[in-house]
């Protein structure tokens, strides 16, 4: 008898807990002075925003921000709607999405936050130090199985990937193998920490991770995106001057008429503090 | 009572719903909701099977020849390629020229196979529309390819998913067994009661770690010694899964083993002594027979752990979604796959519904596995009595 109290007692002290939180919130909007900013779109964006949305409301009270994934896609059309103050996105406007803004007469200001780029990493025995997009497109559909055919030694390849629901699964499928699928043996781990444990003890390994995650346990590899003229190394500094080719900006994207709303956001973002928080979720910062 | 009750009917409302959602995956059909796939109304091939489709789009079938139609390269079109043949002048300005420049694209082009949003379907459509199946459950059963986020046909066959749960399973209760048996006899048996109140803490203790933990160990310590022992070129295997699951699973089959051996009457063991039989016959004779049933009980718990646990094999077992033949290979789960993929999975979506059914596909396999136990141990029971 006595536990069956007990969990009927649980739901409700669950729920006396929610009506309290609520209270707070709506204390906090009805101040006189505090903008409350939604933020909607990009998942790839989403931890960051997340992140600088929480530090910027701890640092001030009058601040409160919603943020909300959905993707590129989602966020765009919200803010046509006008029911997102900011946009994230991890591409540039498609010209379908500037015509819709143009026929709504809305002037859209785009302010890159930060940088996402890919890093090819491979077990540090391994002699091959770069490869071509070709090469790495042959590689993870599985038509070149084994290191030589690349100019390394005579071992199998071992190709690791993130998990289908992750972002950078997409771009790098995206990006770097033309659209097409993976092949159905590429091993996949459900976190970049774990991709590069097994690269860095596996001799034949070959995996990508975020490039703020390069550590001294696996060896970056160049990349070229001509067919082998040019390789361009994986550096903080080459993914800012666009010329490493496996990066993408992210964006906030906003009504010019609304600026002075979202000011307080951009700002933060752009801020010493705001780009230190970029380098924490693992992007590469603008400076 | 009432609490019991209460407990069946969540247990019941729970199988419900997830025999509900899993089953909402053969209404639908493997391509995104609102799509669709179209080729030159010439073109002789009268139907493409969905693995096809996604060959086609691998490029790995280019040519119409390859699927029984003419001798006539295959052009992949998707709408954002659009641009490469059409300006964006005569596009229009609000794209309202989309749908007759796709018309005239596909009416020009005999080789092509175009996937579009049906938004863009002019009115007077030239193409002829492919007929695109729903899924069928021996299709989701026997198929070999899960590629749930393929675009524009999403592949969705769960043998390798199957196989994958049931070699990793297999091994951690073939290896946790006989460990399992061997310490829960000593325990019982053979050790001194200070070992015994020594050990026994410490066994439980295994039970208590988290299950992440062990898949980390499994990370760094399990799959380098299986990569350098079987000389492989890579060690995160089935065998990595199912010495994991081992570990995991033994301090349940040793804990309920033992206290089932330890409820032996002494009487029993006494008079077997006394009649000559030495420790070891005792043993083997009087206490584990009598106690079969516990050890069953242990053994069932175990694989049931083995066969639901998530995230240490999501981390050892490297989750390539193909058919294993032997354990030194590696595999993909079936918690593996619903926990690493539902994250992202649309609510109510095909591939949402498609891990809803591997659930039920799961929960089958241990519902299977109990009655067969239940059977086995009703059956040496009655021949005792």
């Amino acid at each position: 008898m006595n536990k069956t109290k007990l969990f009927l007692m649980l739901p409700l002290i669950g729920m006396l807990s929610c009506g309290k939180a609520k209270t707070e919130d709506k204390g906090a909007e009805s101040k006189a002075n505090a903008i409350s900013v939604t933020i909607k779109g990009s998942d790839t964006v989403l931890p960051l925003a997340q992140k600088e949305a929480e530090d910027l409301m701890k640092a001030d009270a009058n601040v409160s921000v919603t943020v909300v994934g959905g993707g590129t896609g989602v966020g765009l059309t919200a803010l046509i709607d006008g029911t997102t103050d900011i946009a994230m996105a991890s591409r540039d406007m498609k010209t379908e999405e500037k015509l819709k803004f143009s026929e709504m007469k809305k002037e859209i200001e785009e302010v890159i936050i930060a940088y996402d780029a890919l890093t090819v990493i491979v077990n540090p025995a391994n002699k091959v130090g770069k490869l071509t997009r070709e090469q790495l497109e042959k590689i993870f559909t599985g038509q070149i199985t084994n290191w030589k055919e690349v100019g390394g030694e005579d071992a199998k390849i071992v190709a690791y990937s993130r998990e289908s629901s992750s972002g950078t699964y997409e771009f790098f499928k995206d990006e770097v193998m033309g659209k097409k699928n993976y092949a159905s043996n590429i091993l996949s781990l459900p976190a970049t920490g774990a991709i590069v444990q097994a690269v860095g003890q596996t001799k034949g390994a070959i995996g990508y991770i975020g490039l703020a995650y390069e550590t001294k346990e696996v060896k970056q590899l160049s990349v070229s995106y001509d067919q082998g003229k040019t390789f361009i190394e994986p550096s903080v500094a080459s993914a800012k001057d666009k010329s490493y080719p496996i990066s993408r900006p992210l964006f906030y994207m906003f009504d010019k008429t609304n600026a002075a709303k979202v000011k307080t956001i951009v700002d933060f973002a752009l801020s010493p503090e705001g780009q230190k928080i970029v380098s924490e979720v693992g992007y590469v910062p603008l400076k | 009572m009432l609490s019991s009750a209460a407990t069946s009917i969540t247990v019941i409302l729970i199988v419900f719903f997830l025999f509900i959602e899993g089953a909402g995956v053969f209404t639908k059909k493997p391509i995104d909701d609102g799509f669709l796939l179209a080729v030159s109304v010439d073109n002789q091939v009268k139907k493409i099977k969905p693995s096809e489709i996604k060959d086609i789009y691998d490029q790995k079938i280019t040519n119409w020849k390859q699927l029984g139609g003419k001798d006539l390269p295959i052009v992949l079109f998707r709408a954002g390629d659009i641009t490469d043949y059409y300006t964006e002048e005569e596009l229009g300005k609000n794209f309202e020229f989309f749908p007759d420049k796709i018309n005239e694209l596909i009416a020009k082009t005999p080789g092509i196979i175009a996937f579009f949003s049906d938004k863009y379907k002019a009115k007077d459509f030239k193409g002829r529309e492919l007929d695109i199946d729903k899924i069928k459950v021996s299709e989701f059963l026997s198929g070999e390819e899960w590629f749930p986020t393929a675009q524009p046909i999403a592949q969705m066959g769960v043998k390798p998913l199957i196989y994958g749960t049931l070699w990793v399973s297999l091994g951690a209760i073939l290896l946790a067994l006989p460990i399992g048996l061997a310490a829960a006899i000593y325990l019982s048996e053979i050790a001194k009661k200070r070992t015994r109140s020594l050990l026994k803490p410490l066994i439980e203790l295994l039970a208590a770690i988290p299950s992440v933990v062990y898949g980390f160990f499994g990370l760094v310590i399990i799959v380098p010694l299986i990569q350098s022992t079987f000389d492989l070129p890579v060690g995160e295997t089935g065998l990595a899964g199912s010495v994991v699951l081992a570990i995991m699973a033994l301090p349940t089959i040793i804990t309920i083993s033992e206290d089932a051996m330890r409820n032996t009457p002494r009487a029993m063991k006494e008079a077997s002594l006394a009649l000559g039989a030495s420790k070891w016959q005792t043993i083997y004779k009087i206490v584990i027979p009598y106690s079969a049933s516990g050890i069953t009980a242990g053994a069932i718990l175990g694989i049931g752990r083995a066969i639901g646990e998530t995230m240490a094999v999501l981390m050892v077992t490297g989750n390539a979604a193909v058919i294993p033949h032997t354990l030194l290979e590696p595999v993909r789960t079936i918690p593996a796959t619903i926990a690493a993929e539902l994250g992202e999975a649309p609510n109510g979506g095909l591939h949402y519904e498609a891990l809803f059914a591997l659930g039920c596909i799961l929960f089958i396999i241990t519902f299977g596995i109990n009655m067969l136990v239940e059977l086995v141990t009703n059956r040496n029971s009655h021949k005792k009595h």
